[in-house]
């Protein structure tokens, strides 16, 4: 592109830090309002039984309770993914996994509410039940929903299978027939929760047959259609405002209490708040998937790779969903390949229903593909960013799930890591260093944005999408370097349902390029005004006059001699001009451009412990055009952490009877400060040819290379490998003491 | 006439057929067309997908021109985090 920028690639300081850093951001929790109630959730302390009876008469009468709602208060919702949604928040007939609500209760303080939950009265009748991928796949398997079954999915699997997925091409037994070596392994990682500081919370307040939302969401339009749809409502009738949001990587993109505080607002008359424990986020808000896995790839003697087939079961919780499609369809995606296919099988058990995290289904499957890649290296003495750059992906590539790649910045990674220090940095005794690639897809969709100027001069830019990583100080540079403004001018506020057109949920990485583009158009419609309103005043033409750095200029001396006149004068004048001035933009911009990564990372394993020490890490990432490159490094650096806490730690654990035993950041360990080296970036910048400034999302692809780039590096150090995440120090001291 | 890539799973519809043949000139004639011509491909047409038309994917676009000569890739429904 050669384009010169004047804000994009420049840090100015985070729009909404002094708000966070002083306590001033209203999040899920904060906001109180006058008679407000508290709401508090009864759930099922069984991984799977029916409910024989249900009392809820004794709670409602005890003082200072104003509503009690279970399932019965619900309407039948006849879409089908919305019912779910409905079944997963209030239990219909069965609880389906330890923490399944099944009563909520609003009272006029959280003690006489969480006094109330004792009274209700609750027979179970226990059910099988089965939590793990591999058994639950099982003929004979306990069925979590009869009538499910995919109808690919086969006979020699269980009713729980609820879809299954095929990509690639080529002949696979033909391209395995190519190799010197093929190898094949299995591999299984744990559940996954995205970790998010702030709990669920939200307060909806019914007035009437209409209601406001205030909540902590990825997508608040999305919560606003599901909320509607299960509560008898139209859309219009609720508007749900976004808070600010401390966290959600995935997780915040469907709903849990909302439509259980909005029912109970209903029949209570009053407001209602919620705000899940850190208990209730582990048993009841959903984790990424667990999975089961082969990885089968066949390598010549020189590093190339003739063949690759891949078998993914994932667990996704008590209903139906789709996702280890993203995981089949990624699994080999960084490679050119004549033969591959990835199968993958979506599998419900007695969980809570799975939800996205972070480039959802992708780490699990690039791990398991990344970790036989290594060990192909190590097997026939090969150099393993060598053997990765022989078979990258580039541009012209067919990728491993169809589409043919435009320009990616695969290679681009894999060389800058090649030549980085940390390659090449001696290591001691029992350490060892582990690479791994990672590929995110990134999409487009629907977008709305409306850009006011005020007459100061001041942009007020208005969009639909939480901003969940730094979108608020992109969009407003990508506004400033658009319209030739200081960033200082811009201010960008995210919109309630009721302010702006529809926008899709923050996800997928999508928000920095869609909004940008819709940023860009908005921008274009103002100078465009702006450009028609100065010809009016200095009575030219108006193809006589032209924008350039912020102000309307004449296009040279045969237009005439005027001053420039700069967004604020133009503003200034606006009522006497023709009114305010402003653009906007809807629409649903694709061509996001995919994203590619690379990790290296130094491990030294304690033989007597177990333990694995993070070293070094070295992450490098194609952002396209990096807007502004310490957010993008804090993306960089927080998908590594994450990804080290899942290859490392993190993990739900059940015990026979199902029942969750971690659900707490006490014995679910996540990464903190002390576990970590500084995570050091390299930001590489292909730019995607779909977006006027080359932007690709950065969001999701950083949590991808960490699970295998640590296992390759923990094998190297302890000189066994591990099959399973997480590594955890009694699982590295078992396999070194076997061998 | 557009040839359009089915994924591997849904080839048991288009009897066994990795690349098929749609006239259409934009996103929707071609998934309707697909459907007409392949009805069990219409479960998974209604549940969501996504087209990727010379290397770039669409979501729900319903208008994106296809030319007899376009890469057309039908792919589920993207989902992120």
């Amino acid at each position: 592109m050669g384009r010169e920028f004047k804000i994009l690639g420049t840090t100015p300081p985070r729009p909404d830090g002094i708000e966070k850093i002083t306590g001033k951001a209203l999040f899920g929790a904060d906001l109180n309002v006058t008679g407000m109630l508290h709401g508090a959730v009864l759930r099922s302390p069984h991984a799977h039984a029916r409910i024989v009876s249900l009392d809820v008469s004794a709670a409602a009468a005890l003082p200072g309770v104003k509503a009690v709602i279970t399932a019965d208060d619900f309407a039948e919702v006849e879409n089908a993914a919305n019912r779910d949604t409905l079944h997963n928040c209030m239990a219909h007939g069965r609880v389906l996994y330890d923490g399944h609500a099944l009563a909520a209760v609003a009272a006029v303080s959280k003690s006489v509410a969480r006094a109330a939950l004792n009274l209700i009265r609750v027979e179970y009748e226990t059910l099988p039940h089965v939590t793990d991928v591999d058994a639950a796949m099982q003929p004979g398997a306990p069925v979590i929903h009869q009538g499910k079954k995919h109808k690919l999915a086969g006979d020699d699997v269980s009713d729980n299978v609820v879809g299954y997925y095929s990509f690639g091409h080529g002949d696979i037994e033909a391209g395995f027939a190519q190799a010197d070596t093929v190898l094949e392994r299995s591999f299984k990682t744990a559940a996954a929760h995205q970790g998010y500081i702030e709990p669920n919370a939200c307060l909806a307040d019914f007035k009437g047959d209409k209601a406001d939302l205030w909540v902590s969401t990825q997508g608040h339009y999305l919560v606003r259609d599901i909320c509607a749809d299960i509560l008898g409502m139209e859309s219009s009738q609720l508007r749900v405002t976004a808070a600010e949001i401390g966290g959600g990587f995935g997780g915040k993109t469907t709903v849990f209490l909302e439509p259980v505080a909005l029912a109970l607002s209903r029949k209570a008359g009053k407001p209602v708040k919620m705000v899940m424990s850190r208990e209730e986020v582990f048993r009841a808000t959903g984790p990424t998937m667990s999975s089961s896995m082969d990885v089968k790839i066949g390598m010549t003697a020189d590093g190339r790779i003739t063949a690759a087939h891949a078998r993914l079961r994932y667990q996704g919780g008590a209903f139906p969903y789709a996702m280890v499609m993203m995981g089949a369809m990624s699994a080999f995606a960084a490679y050119d390949l004549d033969h591959v296919q990835a199968e993958g099988w979506d599998v419900m058990t007695n969980r809570p229903k799975m939800i996205s995290y972070r480039a959802p289904g992708a780490p699990m499957a690039i791990y398991a593909v990344e970790a036989v890649l290594d060990e192909l290296c190590q097997k026939l003495d090969l150099d393993p960013l060598e053997v990765r750059l022989l078979n990258a992906a580039d541009e012209g590539t067919k990728s491993s799930y169809g589409p043919t790649f435009k320009a990616i910045g695969l290679k681009a990674c894999l060389k800058a890591a090649q030549a980085h220090p940390h390659y090449s940095a001696p290591l001691g005794p029992n350490q060892g260093r582990g690479v791994s690639a990672g590929f995110w897809f990134n999409f487009g969709g629907q977008v709305s944005v409306s850009m006011a100027i005020t007459p100061d001069g001041t942009v007020n830019l208005t969009e639909g999408n939480p901003d969940i990583g730094g979108s608020r100080a992109s969009v407003s540079m990508m506004a400033a370097e658009e319209l030739g403004i200081p960033f200082e001018q811009v201010n960008t506020v995210i919109g309630d349902t009721g302010a702006i057109g529809f926008s899709d949920t923050t996800d997928g990485s999508r928000v920095t390029f869609t909004v940008g583009i819709a940023t860009i158009k908005a921008a274009k419609a103002v100078k465009a005004e702006c450009c028609k309103r100065v010809a009016k005043i200095w009575e030219i033409d108006a193809d006589a006059v032209e924008w350039i750095d912020g102000a309307v200029h004449p296009t040279g001396h045969n237009a005439g001699d005027f001053p420039p006149m700069s967004l604020a004068e133009i503003a200034a004048m606006a009522g006497r001009t023709g009114g305010p001035i402003a653009g906007h933009f809807e629409g649903a911009p694709d061509k996001a451009g995919v994203s590619f990564g690379v990790h290296i990372v130094d491990t030294q394993v304690d033989p007597e412990t177990g333990f694995t020490k993070i070293l070094r890490y070295t992450a490098f990432q194609d952002a396209g055009k990096a807007i502004h490159p310490d957010y993008v490094e804090g993306q960089m650096q927080g998908g590594a952490v994450q990804g080290i806490g899942w290859a490392l730690n993190e993990e739900y654990i059940y015990g026979e009877d199902g029942v969750l035993q971690n659900a707490g950041f006490l014995d679910y360990r996540i990464p903190v400060a002390s576990d970590l080296p500084m995570i050091d970036t390299v930001i590489i910048e292909v730019p995607n040819p779909g977006h006027p400034f080359g932007v690709r999302g950065v969001g999701e692809t950083a949590i991808v290379p960490p699970l295998a780039a640590i296992s390759n590096a923990v094998a190297r150090a302890a000189g066994v490998r591990l099959y399973a995440l997480p590594m955890s120090p009694p699982r590295i001291l078992a396999a070194m003491d076997h061998g | 006439m557009a040839d359009v890539t089915i994924w591997g799973s849904l080839r048991r519809y288009t009897d066994g057929a990795e690349t098929v043949e749609v006239a259409a000139s934009t996103s929707r004639e071609l998934l309707e067309a697909l459907v007409a011509a392949y009805p069990g491909l219409a479960d998974q047409v209604a549940a969501g997908v996504s087209l990727s038309i010379d290397g770039e994917v669409y979501k729900d676009a319903w208008f994106t021109p296809i030319n007899p000569d376009s890469e057309v890739i039908l792919m589920p429904l993207m989902v992120g985090g």
